[in-house]
């Protein structure tokens, strides 16, 4: 298992660049998803670090070798690609084992990689069957012990699960965590699915137009959001982002949007009038009868314990979760306050994340 | 508007029982959602309230009136499908449109006009009424399939999981729209999904459907609070209902018949491993952003909770679960009574 180091890494295609100056480092053992909507880049970048595609400029080193320009099959990383190519006229056994005949692997050798390989997927009770009968699971199973029985230095893999249904994904997730719980295999993980990167990563990379606008871990990302892009595209239902003109002094702990007073972590540095934007996560607003940030409500979404509010303000449509046993009618007005030390505050034009103090981190179960 | 009364409807399709006699009311105006996985009878239930299969047994009643032998167009339903589908060669307007121009209808052009425009603004596929059917999205394709059976105004609606071919983030929209839009209309609407957000947002009650039965009937908090057995409680909530056997935890009082103990997060305490003798391990944190899903092992059992994000817990760390007021099943996965 290997560090992989991007440096630099550009890629044109003719005037359009699919990525832009991508530089991160994947450490050994890691599982990093790199995060985006399509057309953002990450399979572009995916695929020069599997030597599919070559760079513009920049370099990819690989556990400390640089192979920027080697071919795919010089570097000893595995794909797992999002449509199991599997051989269907081949056995399980005859599928995991068919990239060590590939290399020559002694046969003796082959049936102790392909059965330890088995038992890390728990198929082994499959090894023997035709793959033509198998689950979708099983399938995606399969197609992933071919990439393991190899023992490569990495993992590459591209949306390996869009094709499975909501409760299969679901099963799926853990499987793989729990799996490269088990290895601790670097691996390189794209998806266009928040969720996915949320419960499988160590560090997300959020691309957008081949930039990469985050590079964090998951919980970082989702509470400090470096972008305007970050905060919309991460959390369901997404960060409420409210638009209003304002100026601050360093170190205010208040900003008065629109005539309310709204509390916020201190200024980090003086901020001239501009057009701004406040985000707040919707388990972050707590809903009052009276006074804050008056809000009508549109509706309401039954969740168990808890339900989302759908209130029209004078900013826009906010959401707030709340628990479920505060009553919500249609049509009614209620006032809004927002968890001051987890507001975000963002400069509207240019999406970057304003400075402002951190706050204790506050912790209760 | 009108009242929809299944009873004792029954399909079969050779062997296989595909619903099982259903009986089932649907209020005027109310939203009903059929829940279920595949194969569990509510897609078909929903063609034979459409006309489109006819019951084995069992009686169907619109507004008062047997519907069993009606043929669809004499029911004043409309059905919205998964797959939309729209006429190619048409634009939005006149996909839209379409339903009004039957000879039957007759509305006046100018009364087609104002409302498209309505249900296209509702949808918000306002700016694309010219374009031809096929050149827009997925998402966008689904909305006009949607439109075409707001635009009717029948006096039923009938969708089968007209959400899932979309996104997550139009999909979360959507819901409430169509929440709003059938409030407003004060339709009667029968909505089949496996998806239990969907159910538990939009519905005012959920059919949980089984193997062509119906599970159980009732509001949302109903069917989530006070499940009736075991396959119920594992239809609503995320993480799933935890079922562990009794004895695995120590509760107060239980009913004699209880063998089974379903832990929700809100039926678990956990303590740090030094307030009381710890009996689980963590074995992963999975982030969520807004929660985290605490996964567990106690005495072998895997557990899934949701903890605030910031929790100062990791793999391996030791803690004292507790069970508060869980809900208790039977050996047969029947609700226990207290």
């Amino acid at each position: 298992m290997a560090e992989i180091r991007v440096t630099h890494l550009h890629k044109a295609f003719g005037d359009f660049v699919a990525v832009k100056d991508s530089s991160f480092t994947v450490a050994d053992g890691e599982f990093f998803v790199m995060l985006g909507p399509s057309g953002c880049g990450k399979t572009t970048t995916l695929r020069m670090i599997a030597g599919l595609e070559l760079p513009t400029s920049g370099s990819i080193h690989l556990g400390g070798e640089d192979v920027s320009m080697k071919r795919a099959s010089e570097r000893d990383i595995a794909f797992v690609f999002q449509l199991f190519a599997l051989y269907p006229h081949m056995t399980v056994r005859g599928n995991i084992a068919y990239p060590l005949k590939n290399q020559g692997v002694p046969r003796v050798e082959a049936k102790r990689r392909v059965e330890e390989t088995a038992r890390i997927l728990r198929i082994l009770d499959l090894l023997d069957r035709g793959v033509g009968g198998l689950s979708s699971g099983d399938r995606q199973r399969v197609a992933l012990g071919r990439a393991i029985v190899r023992d490569p230095l990495a993992f590459l893999m591209d949306e390996p699960l869009g094709a499975l249904d909501t409760e299969m994904r679901e099963v799926m997730i853990h499987e793989l965590r729990a799996l490269h719980d088990r290895l601790s295999a670097t691996t390189i993980y794209v998806t266009h699915d928040q969720h996915e990167a949320m419960a499988m990563a160590d560090k997300i990379a959020v691309m957008n137009r081949g930039l990469i606008e985050q590079f964090d871990t998951p919980q970082e990302i989702y509470d400090n959001p470096a972008t305007l892009f970050v905060a919309d595209f991460i959390g369901s239902p997404s960060m409420n982002l409210l638009r209003f003109h304002g100026a601050g002094r360093r170190g205010a702990t208040t900003m008065t949007v629109g005539g309310n007073e709204i509390a916020i972590p201190p200024l980090g540095a003086d901020l001239k009038e501009t057009s701004l934007v406040l985000g707040v996560r919707p388990e972050h607003i707590r809903l009052l009868d009276e006074g804050g940030l008056r809000a009508r409500t549109l509706g309401a979404e039954y969740l168990g314990t808890q339900q989302i509010v759908t209130l029209e303000t004078g900013f826009g449509t906010v959401r707030a979760r709340v628990p479920s046993d505060r009553a919500v009618a249609r049509g009614e007005t209620l006032g809004l306050d927002f968890r001051a030390e987890r507001v975000s505050l963002f400069d509207a034009a240019s999406g970057a994340r304003i400075p402002t103090g951190q706050a204790a981190e506050v912790v209760h179960g | 508007m009108a009242e929809i009364a299944l009873a004792g409807l029954t399909r079969r399709f050779g062997d296989t029982v595909a619903v099982d006699d259903l009986t089932l009311t649907v209020g005027d105006g109310e939203f009903v959602v059929l829940l279920g996985p595949t194969g569990a009878g509510k897609t078909t239930t929903l063609r034979l309230v459409a006309g489109i299969e006819r019951p084995d047994a069992g009686k169907l009643r619109i507004d008062g009136r047997d519907m069993t032998a009606a043929s669809p167009a004499e029911r004043d339903v409309t059905f919205v499908f998964q797959q939309y589908s729209l006429y190619p060669h048409l634009s939005v307007y006149d996909n839209l449109a379409f339903p009004l121009r039957s000879p039957a209808r007759r509305v006046p052009e100018a009364e087609i006009r104002s409302r498209v425009q309505e249900v296209a603004d509702l949808l918000r596929i306002g700016s694309k009424l010219q374009n031809r059917a096929t050149r827009l999205s997925g998402g966008e394709m689904q909305r006009v399939a949607i439109g075409r059976a707001l635009v009717r105004r029948p006096s039923v609606y009938l969708m089968d999981e007209p959400l899932s071919s979309l996104d997550a983030k139009l999909r979360s929209e959507l819901r409430l729209e169509l929440k709003r839009i059938q409030q407003d209309l004060g339709a009667t609407l029968i909505y089949v999904t496996h998806d239990q957000v969907e159910a538990m947002t939009m519905a005012t009650r959920i059919g949980v459907m089984n193997r062509g039965r119906l599970a159980q009937f009732g509001t949302p908090r109903e069917i989530y609070e006070d499940p009736q057995d075991v396959y119920v409680a594992t239809r609503l909530g995320t993480p799933r209902i935890n079922l562990v056997p009794m004895g695995t935890l120590e509760v107060g009082a239980a009913p004699a018949s209880a063998a089974w103990m379903g832990l929700r997060t809100e039926h678990i305490e956990i303590r740090p491993a030094g307030s009381g003798a710890a009996n689980a391990t963590v074995t992963r944190v999975e982030h969520l952003g807004d929660q985290s899903h605490l996964h567990l092992d106690l005495a072998g059992q895997a557990l899934v909770t949701l903890v605030n994000p910031h929790a100062p817990l990791s793999r391996g760390d030791r803690v004292a679960l507790g069970a508060r007021n869980p809900l208790f099943f039977d050996a047969a996965g029947r609700r226990a009574a207290a």
